[in-house]
């Protein structure tokens, strides 16, 4: 078996042949849709969000959210602002904490008191809207700091495991310098391996493109394609919805904190059932 | 105007100004500067840190100190140090620490509460991102802090610090209430012995002048080193 390109884990593996069919750099067309290729497991929930709710006092930001992420899954997460997705996506790593209900990510329950979070969230990467990259260390040390402080990974080892993973993100060059000295998109993209360097189970985005200029938008999305067809488990906030028509699997749509639509991709854009979604559908997708 | 001068006087008390004065001066202000800084962390982590004892407890104690004026602390430090000392090793007399241990003592509490302020400034301007960021990769608390946020703090507070620390090289003058022998006070020795009170003093002036003004130059020079390129 080949270790995937850009997760090199064996735990979500690409059968040899759908990576022939979906080569990472074929030239993607935007509004085609391409059937991801990856195992699917029916059944085994990666992430399971099990009625959660949450209050910032009276106000209620997220009420009895239910859905689940397959391992191997795509799912992306769309809706208005304010209402919920980047909380909810926040939720699954414990970022933000809930009051009512249960996550379980890989079969570790995140509102269970005896959880070790710090250790959980190692094998959860996440993606910021703001990259979020360490300003004051250089883009090697960006890569491998929690490598090697967190996963007690060897120098040379971590060094390798960044080094291979900015080369797949195609950024070799930069090594040395600092987030400062790159381009929002670059950044996103070193973000994305610095997240992949912890070999995690799941990658969760929040909104990883809002924050880019829109002749940036294309490279980190075309990383974030390849690695849903490496078979990445992946929970996606974004309004690019070119994106989920690529590779989502399912689409969630949110407001005002609550699930109202969570459905296949294809019934998703086909035919959404509920108002609020088609509303915003026309919305976003007039222009 | 400057004939009746006797510049000489300066030459000739050189040794003494710099080899005792000056080194006096330098120490303390450097052994001062270090714990303020550490205790000024660890009260402003306090501060922040949301533990309500905590974090009144920091609250107090640093508004308690900049609340009162420093000569009045050196001189309280002073009478009550060797008490505490005595109340902390159950000794029934007080406990001699010296002037100088007392000094630096006072010094590094006091510059601990304006240091601590300087912190807190410059932990609260690293953006939640990278708490968040850093938690995201498995980080603890202690990991945060330790290889994300006060990396990035310090950079940014290095210049009010270092301008704290220049004022602290002013203040310390003041330990001639407990007659140690700083700088000023060696040149006060001199002037007062000599009868050359006017020489002196201006002699005095012009080399604090000369300490800060260079100390100002290599805070901006090293400010543009550490920067973090945005």
């Amino acid at each position: 078996m080949t270790d995937s390109p850009i997760t090199g884990s064996t735990a979500t593996p690409a059968p040899a042949a759908a990576a022939q069919a979906a080569p990472s750099d074929s030239g993607l067309q935007p509004g085609t849709l391409i059937e991801p290729a990856r195992q699917r497991a029916p059944g085994t929930a990666m992430i399971a969000i099990d009625a959660i709710s949450k209050w910032y006092g009276d106000f209620r930001v997220l009420h009895e959210c239910t859905t689940a992420v397959a391992k191997g899954e795509v799912v992306v997460v769309c809706g208005p602002s304010g209402s919920g997705k980047s909380t909810l996506i926040k939720c699954v790593n414990a970022l933000e904490p809930f009051q009512k209900g249960q996550i379980t990510v890989d079969g570790t329950k995140i509102a269970d008191k005896a959880t070790n979070l710090p250790k959980l969230r190692s094998r959860v990467g996440m993606v910021f809207q703001h990259f979020e990259l360490f300003p004051h260390l250089s883009i090697t040390d960006n890569l491998t700091i929690a490598q090697r402080k967190v996963l007690g990974r060897p120098k040379e080892e971590a060094h390798k495991r960044g080094l291979d993973l900015l080369a797949r993100v195609g950024l070799s060059a930069h090594a040395k310098k600092f987030p400062g000295q790159l381009s929002g998109g670059q950044q996103q993209r070193v973000a994305i391996a610095r997240a992949l360097a912890m070999n995690p189970v799941v990658m969760l985005f929040d909104e990883p493109t809002s924050a880019l200029d829109p002749e940036m938008v294309g490279e980190v999305l075309d990383v974030m394609v390849e690695l849903a067809r490496e078979g990445m488990t992946m929970m996606v906030v974004t309004h690019e919805m070119g994106f989920a028509r690529k590779v989502a699997d399912r689409v969630i749509f949110m407001d005002q904190g609550e699930i109202v639509e969570d459905a296949g991709k294809d019934d998703f854009f086909g035919k959404p059932r509920s108002e609020r979604a088609q509303t915003f559908l026309s919305k976003i997708l007039q222009h | 105007m400057f004939q009746n001068f006797d510049f000489g006087v300066v030459a000739s008390s050189l040794p003494y100004l710099f080899g005792q004065g000056m080194v006096f001066t330098l120490t303390l202000t450097a052994l001062a500067a270090t714990g303020g800084v550490v205790f000024g962390t660890l009260l402003a982590m306090m501060r922040l840190s949301g533990v309500p004892g905590l974090w009144h407890a920091a609250k107090l104690y640093v508004e308690l100190m900049r609340s009162l004026p420093l000569v009045l602390v050196i001189f309280w430090f002073y009478f009550l140090v060797p008490y505490i000392g005595a109340w902390m090793t159950g000794s029934p007399n007080p406990i001699q620490v010296g002037a100088f241990t007392s000094a630096l003592i006072t010094f590094t509490l006091f510059e601990a509460a304006y240091f601590a302020e300087i912190m807190r400034a410059g932990i609260q301007s690293i953006p939640k991102g990278q708490t968040a960021a850093a938690q995201a990769l498995g980080m603890g608390y202690a990991q945060t802090m330790r290889l994300v946020v006060l990396p990035q703090a310090f950079r940014n507070m290095l210049p009010l610090l270092l301008t704290q620390t220049i004022v602290l090289f002013q203040d310390t003058s003041l330990v001639y209430v407990l007659s140690l022998t700083d700088f000023l006070g060696a040149a006060s020795k001199v002037a007062q012995r000599d009868g050359r009170l006017v020489e002196m003093y201006l002699f005095a002036a012009l080399v604090y002048f000369a300490v800060c003004l260079a100390a100002s130059f290599l805070v901006r020079r090293l400010q543009a080193r550490v920067a973090i390129i945005r």
